[in-house]
């Protein structure tokens, strides 16, 4: 089973907020409104949206790091033109946002958040700094792993996707009740990023390759 | 070898939301309808940190293959909307009731994601004027909780479709 269940009493805020009754599976599948999705335009993604280290004015404080790779269908055929939407914390561990109360530093050259069409190859890159490890207040001494918030369309709306890309050899992996709620520890591993010196570019930036795979589209087959 | 799903978590208030993303077509319009609704918990509590998108055909049927879901000026009818809750759990769309796709009864593709929703919710808002009784998918749900895909017409016209992620009234979601 690849994702989580909607009930994972470890992450408290699943328990009443997960759907009790079973989902309806309709026999015809998915219809036509729903096995196709929005078309996004060049024109609707800024040149600097993929570039969260040049939206402030000056640079933001952290280590620079490349996050690239594909948006890939069922198939593993390359999805082009897919909107990939991203947003994290700084290098301190704190979001640009006004409930997040951890007191950790805000950094003024750091929104943390960017927006890429893929490429004809399917592939997205986003240039920015390594986010920080937060606190979070599910159980005591809750730490998240750092991670960056991926939010993805597919070609149908079935394949809709938001989840989480992490780094490798995090030890808060263990200790993390969203990361741990995905069953399946191979499921698990094809959220962690790999480091990647092809990618790392000198006196610049670490790289690291991420690939997204989307679900089914059953009609499609 | 599919990408598993987490959590949109509490912090995608700067990222996802965008200006216009709950007006698919400018109120003022003659034919654009409201529709709006709050999303609850299992407790009944309003859910203030959920993102409501929506995907539909046009006013014809049909389904919109062009930009604009991001920036409204660049395309035309998008079909695509995106509305986080307020504090109170209410989400709005300003769009138009779609014209029927084939056989079923027109209707929203809505997508709830949350703080606390490891995986989106799917479900369909159905408008309470049109005849529903040779919906496809209708058809498969069980008859007591038909209704909680239903709007409802509100006096001013404006459709109010409340989701349930948990609890007496948990709306239908849709498994695909
Ligand atoms: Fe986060």
């Amino acid at each position: 089973m690849t994702h989580p269940p909607y009930l994972h009493p470890a992450y408290t805020s699943t328990v009443l907020r997960a759907p009790a009754q079973e989902l309806v599976m309709p026999k015809l599948g998915p219809d036509s409104v729903e096995l196709t999705a929005p078309v996004f335009g060049d024109a609707e993604v800024g040149a600097l949206d993929a570039d969260l280290t040049r939206q402030g004015q000056g640079e933001p404080l952290g280590e620079r790091i490349i996050v690239t790779g594909r948006v890939l269908d069922s198939r593993h055929r390359p999805v082009p033109g897919a909107l990939v939407e991203v947003w994290q914390a700084n290098s301190a561990g704190r979001y640009a946002h006004e409930r997040d109360e951890h007191p950790a530093p805000l950094d003024p050259n750091f929104a943390g958040a960017g927006r890429c069409l893929t490429d004809g190859a399917g592939r997205y890159r986003f240039v920015t700094v390594k986010p920080g490890a937060y606190p979070w207040r599910n159980h005591h001494n809750a730490w998240r792993p750092a991670h960056i918030h991926f939010s993805v369309f597919g070609t149908a709306f079935t394949q809709r996707l938001v989840t989480q890309m992490y780094f490798p050899g995090d030890p808060l992996f263990p200790y993390d009740p969203i990361f741990q709620s995905i069953p399946d520890e191979q499921a698990r591993d094809r959220l962690i990023a790999r480091f990647d010196m092809d990618t790392t570019e000198p006196e610049w930036a670490l790289g690291y390759q991420w690939d997204i795979v989307l679900g089914d589209t059953p009609v499609e087959e | 070898m599919t990408t598993p799903s987490q959590t949109v978590g509490p912090f995608f208030g700067h990222a996802l939301p965008y200006e216009g993303g709950p007006e698919i077509v400018a109120g003022a319009r003659r034919d654009a309808i409201r529709v709006h609704g709050r999303v609850y918990d299992g407790a009944g509590a309003p859910v203030p940190d959920a993102l409501v998108e929506i995907w539909q055909a046009d006013e014809t049927g049909t389904i919109p293959r062009g930009p604009g879901g991001l920036r409204r000026a660049v395309g035309g009818f998008s079909g695509f909307g995106r509305c986080p809750t307020g504090a109170d759990g209410s989400y709005w769309f300003s769009t138009v009731k779609p014209g029927p796709v084939g056989a079923g009864a027109p209707y929203l593709a809505v997508l709830v994601f949350a703080r606390g929703l490891l995986k989106p919710v799917f479900t369909r808002l159905y408008f309470p004027e049109d005849a529903h009784d040779e919906d496809p998918l209708l058809a498969e749900v069980p008859v007591a909780r038909r209704d909680t895909l239903i709007a409802e017409r509100e006096a001013d016209g404006s459709y109010r479709f409340d989701i349930h992620l948990q609890g007496e009234r948990e709306t239908v979601f849709l498994g695909f």
